[in-house]
């Protein structure tokens, strides 16, 4: 166990390796920095004085190693736009992020297991397909034009909601949170539901098809004929069973929830690290692209072990050294 | 999971060899069990209909929206119905320009179906080329790909496109890379699965033993018989490359202003949804939805029919 676990680690840390790689190859030999930095109108001179400052003239592994050295020591350079450390700009706006992602997590969770798992129970109710056809919709329906039509309903026309913004904030653990505040809930409805609309027609899906695949199984047919209620039947037998897939697939999406905040904090105007890195890619501000790219492939590095570890623990059975190349 | 359910159906559709003869008669079975579902016929009858309009748009919308000796900026912010200072109907408004929604909608499904199929298509080439490479040749090689393949699966889509278009830039063209960039890997997982169950069956074997060429085994006999999820995945993935590439749009990474797509369209009524001036955005909208939803219908269908181990 302990062996799988550090060989899962070394993997992660490998990944991560080869992503800064990755990274640095396609920020600095596809694009070239130098045209970003510099005025056109610059001399020569001025040209070859920025190129030898930025260690541009050395080999391309001398600057893979100067940059890994920065990464080490958390330094990815300077926004152009903020004139701040690029990576205290995204940390920043994490809590903004996760905040939403948080929630729409939890709304996609709240809202999709339980009508995931009245569907798979009685597929043959109209309410069940209705469920059903209403999911695909939340599948095909664009998030973003989604989010237009929110603030359109809910902002325009009836007035209801803010159409943008965090609203109030609270200060906890060194951080702003806007779900502390009753303006700061209030401004963050409308965002998280829309984040949320992808991913509870998943977490309903996935539901639905577990329970259909574990109801037919021997052992829910054993345990209703020993006489359990069916509640017990259901919520021990058949849950139980099904939360392996929805752990799973919840904990990889949640990475994909942060991804596609960018689409949802441009809309609403969240500041989050989403609403960053359009701006810096719009901007060209290569140092917070860097340092955003690093930090989700961290991030996701981090949330695949987890998962993996969160396997081990749900279902015994599966051994990770098992699992071969 | 559902393995060893779908198993004899799935041999009983895709026979050991493919003899042509009967590629005509299979192909009319799987219309007709096709069009047994009604929501997916109203989804190809749409779909056709929709591949029609963007095919057509040039001759049949009422005016060219990018022409800009067409444009009147008198006519610009008219709400739907109304009519231009000439007298011609706008059915669906206009935008601050004076372009007609509607023909710049029939504009922008073109963009939208080439950049979706364009990218489609090539993630499927090279993506079930490297699954069918790394199946058949096996060893280091395969276990180098799939590595890659894990890789990559594991972000998600946007994120990928993101990182592509940061490196690339902005643009169409540079969406539809990193469109084919992050979808490939789809495909080289599931050819790859499926080619590793044919490469064992007894129809490779007597390909050998003929001593038939590898590239004839692989591209003759191995690739039409993993095909099936092949096909299923692409039209998927051409409704999901459809609207990433609206999302991008969006985002201000892809079409730009001189070559709309449905994405920039809805982009730039977001200004002027907050003053009420609803249609800029709406009805753009409600075309992708209509184009996503009716592939989706038809993916699904084909899904079932063709019944490929489910994704």
């Amino acid at each position: 166990m302990l062996a799988s676990l550090l060989r899962r680690l070394i993997q992660a840390i490998m990944v991560v390796l080869a992503m800064t790689i990755i990274v640095f190859v396609g920020v600095n030999v596809i694009g070239n920095p130098v045209d970003i930095l510099i005025n056109p109108d610059a001399s020569q001179a001025e040209y070859a004085r920025v190129v030898a400052h930025l260690g541009l003239d050395r080999p391309l592994w001398q600057q893979y190693l100067m940059f890994i050295q920065g990464i080490f020591h958390g330094d990815f350079g300077t926004s152009f736009v903020y004139n701040k450390p690029a990576l205290s700009l995204i940390v920043e706006r994490l809590p903004a992020t996760l905040e939403l992602a948080m929630t729409a997590l939890l709304i996609a969770i709240v809202v999709g297991l339980p009508l995931g798992l009245y569907a798979g129970l009685h597929p043959e109710r109209l309410s069940s397909r209705l469920i059903m056809s209403g999911s695909i919709l939340g599948f095909s329906l664009p998030t973003f034009w989604v989010g237009l039509m929110f603030i359109l309903l809910f902002s325009v026309q009836l007035g209801w909601l803010p159409s943008g913004g965090r609203g109030e904030t609270a200060s906890f653990l060194d951080a702003n949170w806007s779900f502390l505040t009753a303006d700061g809930l209030h401004h963050l409805i409308l965002p998280a539901l829309n984040l949320a609309l992808f991913k509870t027609s998943l977490v309903l899906r996935l539901t639905r098809a577990g329970v259909q695949e574990v109801l037919p199984q021997d052992y829910v047919k054993f345990a209703r004929a020993k006489g359990l209620s069916e509640n017990r039947v259901i919520y021990t037998h058949v849950l139980k069973n099904l939360m392996i897939p929805v752990v799973t697939i919840t904990g990889l999406e949640f990475g994909s929830l942060i991804a596609f905040s960018v689409v949802t904090e441009s809309i609403f105007a969240w500041p989050g690290m989403g609403k960053l890195i359009i701006d810096s890619i719009n901007n060209l501000d290569r140092p917070v692209i860097v340092a955003y790219l690093m930090m989700m492939v961290v991030l996701f590095v981090a949330l695949n072990f987890i998962i993996d570890i969160c396997y081990t623990l749900l279902d015994p059975r599966v051994r990770l050294d098992t699992k071969g190349k | 999971m559902s393995q060893a359910a779908n198993g004899p159906q799935k041999t009983a559709l895709v026979p050991a060899s493919l003899p042509s003869a009967s590629l005509l008669a299979r192909s009319s079975k799987l219309a007709q069990k096709f069009v047994m579902s009604p929501g997916a016929a109203l989804g190809l009858g749409i779909l056709v209909l929709i591949i029609f309009l963007a095919v057509l748009s040039p001759f049949i919308s009422p005016q060219n929206p990018y022409d800009l000796s067409q444009l009147d900026i008198l006519d610009g912010r008219l709400a739907p119905g109304s009519s231009s200072f000439d007298g011609v109907p706008y059915y669906l408004g206009t935008d601050d320009q004076g372009r007609d929604i509607l023909s710049g909608i029939l504009y922008g499904l073109r963009t939208s179906l080439i950049v979706g199929v364009l990218s489609a298509f090539a993630a499927a080439t090279i993506g079930t080329s490297i699954g069918l490479i790394a199946a058949y040749i096996g060893g280091r090689v395969e276990t180098l790909l799939m590595r890659l393949v894990d890789l990559q699966l594991s972000f998600p889509t946007i994120l990928m496109a993101l990182m592509m278009l940061a490196f690339l830039g902005k643009g169409l063209t540079n969406v539809v890379i990193a469109l084919i960039i992050a979808e490939w890997a789809t495909y080289a997982r599931t050819v790859r699965s499926s080619a590793l169950v044919e490469r064992e069956k007894e129809y490779i074997e007597a390909a050998h033993c003929l001593r038939l060429p590898g590239y004839r085994i692989l591209f003759r006999h191995l690739l039409p018989n993993c095909l099936a999820p092949v096909i299923v995945i692409s039209t998927m993935q051409v409704a999901r490359a459809i609207g990433l590439e609206a999302t991008l749009s969006f985002l201000g990474l892809g079409a730009s202003v001189t070559e709309p797509s449905l994405g920039m369209l809805i982009s730039n009524g977001y200004q002027y949804l907050l003053s009420g001036l609803y249609w800029i955005s709406f009805f753009p909208g409600i075309a992708l939805l209509i184009t996503i939803v009716a592939i989706n219908l038809v993916g699904d269908r084909l899904r079932d029919i063709l019944n490929p181990r489910s994704m």
